[in-house]
């Protein structure tokens, strides 16, 4: 079951087991939006409060798989705290982590949407900034499972671009 | 467990338990030769799509190298045969379900939910208004709930949900009061979810008292039960042929003649007319004015053949098997995981079906669908297009294990064993 395991690595069963900023602010202040897989029914709420271009507080709510939550849980810890630019720099690089080997999809994510091209060469995915996160790069072995991962990204993607 | 209730006739696929001869029945379904992670494959899928038998492959495939011509137009000899197949495969499919009118009361279409569509787009229009009502129930695939939504939508009507009991069973103890000043009654003949198979009998009886007109959903039953529409009382029923070991892409609608005589058409296009003219068409008669533009012939073909072979196991056979694998897999399910399994729907017994939704510990539903998939398993995780019953079940997912003429006893000891890895790989999740 070696690709099992590689699917569902200890870091993401960790998170998994206990989600980082579980819950959901308080709106307003908060900006809230909510993502859908409708192919397995999963829901993800993402809350977040930007302040001086920086992402200063969020929190996830809703249900889902292990590697939803998980993912959900890993991106809330990464982007805490961070600029509003490398937060984008972030989800750019991965989406790019979850399309890399969709080879038939070329540069596009898991929609058929073409991936905009970020700040950073595409065909580099930098596994150093995305720290635990890479934990997660074994979820591309397992195509129907992408769109588990990509969940709250996009929800978040899509916060961000509301607020701008 | 009582395996014996199979009717003990001849049939050499029939073993003595009221089991079908599955090793010999899984020959005639090139993918179970396949194998997945170095496995053989454990098809639990059926409620979703059944595997192809190679008659209906070899069928399909027969027609595209000797007779594939247009239906309905040409005059030379191939064309001739393409037509006489396709017309058919339509008395055929009419006599599988006991129509009695089987050449003017099949209609082809692409699957069950445009079946569906169709009633609801043709019928609907045409005989309900404002504050008409139309009767649901709580345990219907979107296909047959969207499509009253999109006609309440536009016109104002009411729809009404009969309610699912603690069994998952239909609680039909106010039936008589949902059907009070209803046009239409539209329940599936099984769940896709629950397995349970309605009284539909019973309902139609009750819904034509009101004066109500009864559609069923077929999508389950046909490919599982002996079905036969005067029994049933039903005026409409749908369902699908690639869920009956037919091909895809060719769905069935069966209504009562006299009802389809007085529907307008749905699509518009060539086939469906019998004349022309710049301002107006006059439509063709049943089942014709259904079918606009050229139909799925080579599925009707490959349907035809899916009769066939269903007819030549016997439905009471098939049923038969699945009741008794239905009722080992409750059963070894219970014993083996005890609480920690939860299974939707009804006990076993003459009303459920081999549709098996569940629960394990709290493992979301799609990581237990992907360990077992390196068991070789196939079940299917999600709100199985039944989203009004998730919410009532309280569930956002399941996974279901859904069986057919080909699946064993193996096959269910193989899905505990990976249920059992789930639970190992998730505890304290
Ligand atoms: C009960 C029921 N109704 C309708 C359908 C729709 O069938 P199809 O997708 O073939 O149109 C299905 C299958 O998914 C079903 O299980």
């Amino acid at each position: 079951m070696a690709d099992l395991e590689e699917l569902y690595r200890e870091i993401i069963l960790d998170h998994y087991r206990s989600p980082r900023n579980r819950g959901e602010l308080p709106v307003p202040p908060a900006h809230r939006v909510e993502g859908f897989n409708p192919l397995c029914g999963d829901e993800v709420v993402v809350t977040l409060i930007v302040n001086d271009d920086t992402v200063s507080d969020i929190k996830i709510g809703g249900t889902g798989c292990s590697i939803s939550q998980a993912s959900a849980s890993l991106m809330s810890s990464a982007v805490k705290g961070k600029p509003v630019d490398e937060v984008r720099g972030l989800i750019h690089t991965f989406k790019s982590m979850m399309s890399v080997h969709q080879s038939t999809l070329g540069d596009a994510d898991e929609d058929g949407r073409q991936i905009e091209p970020g700040p950073e060469d595409p065909e580099l995915v930098d596994s150093d900034a995305l720290g635990e996160l890479a934990a997660l790069q074994g979820v591309v072995k397992f195509p129907v499972r992408i769109k588990c991962a990509t969940l709250s990204w996009n929800a978040l993607s899509q916060g961000l671009d509301e607020l701008s | 467990m009582d395996m014996t209730d199979g009717a003990m006739t001849v049939d050499d696929v029939e073993v003595a338990s009221g089991y079908l001869d599955v090793e010999k029945l899984r020959r005639d379904f090139p993918i179970l030769a396949e194998r997945v992670h170095d496995r053989r494959i454990v098809y639990l899928d059926s409620a979703a799509t059944s595997l192809t038998p190679r008659p209906v492959i070899d069928a399909i495939s027969k027609y595209y190298e000797t007779t594939h011509a247009n239906v309905h137009r040409g005059v030379y000899a191939t064309a001739e045969e393409a037509t006489r197949l396709y017309e058919e495969a339509r008395i055929k499919v009419g006599r599988f379900i006991g129509a009695t009118r089987p050449g003017e009361e099949v209609v082809f279409t692409k699957n069950a939910t445009e079946a569906l569509n169709l009633i609801a787009s043709s019928w609907g229009h045409a005989n309900l208004k404002e504050n008409d009502v139309v009767v649901l129930t709580e345990m219907e695939h979107h296909s047959n709930i969207v499509p009253w939504i999109m006609l309440s939508e536009e016109l104002g009507i009411e729809l009404r949900y009969v309610p699912i009991d603690g069994s998952g069973r239909l609680d039909l103890s106010n039936f008589d009061e949902f059907c009070d000043g209803a046009k239409l009654v539209c329940v599936s003949a099984m769940s896709n979810v629950l397995g349970t198979i309605n009284p539909i009998t019973e309902m139609s009886k009750v819904a034509h008292d009101h004066g109500a007109l009864v559609v069923v959903d077929g999508a389950q039953s046909v490919p599982h039960l002996p079905v036969d529409i005067q029994e049933l009382g039903a005026d409409f029923l749908a369902f699908s042929g690639h869920k009956m070991m037919g091909p895809t892409g060719i769905g069935v609608l069966w209504a009562n003649a006299t009802i389809l005589e007085a529907m307008p058409p749905f699509l518009g296009g060539g086939g469906m007319i019998l004349d022309v003219k710049p301002e107006k068409f006059l439509p063709a008669d049943p089942p014709d004015r259904f079918e606009a533009g050229t139909p799925p012939i080579a599925e009707a073909v490959g349907l035809a053949a899916a009769v066939d072979y269903l007819q030549s196991i016997g439905m009471g056979q098939i049923r038969s098997h699945e009741r008794s694998l239905t009722a080992f897999a409750l059963e070894s399910i219970g014993e083996k995981l005890g609480d920690d399994c939860r299974i939707f729907g009804p006990p076993a017994g003459d009303d459920r079906g081999g549709v098996m939704s569940f629960s394990y510990r709290d493992v979301h539903a799609h990581d237990i669908a992907q360990v077992l998939d390196q068991y070789g398993v196939c079940v299917r995780p999600g709100h199985h297009c039944a989203k009004p019953l998730m919410r009532k079940l309280g569930v956002a997912a399941t996974a279901r294990a859904s069986i057919a003429l080909y699946n064993s006893e193996d096959d269910i000891n193989v899905l505990i064993e990976g249920l059992v890895e789930a639970g190992r790989l998730f505890a304290n999740a």
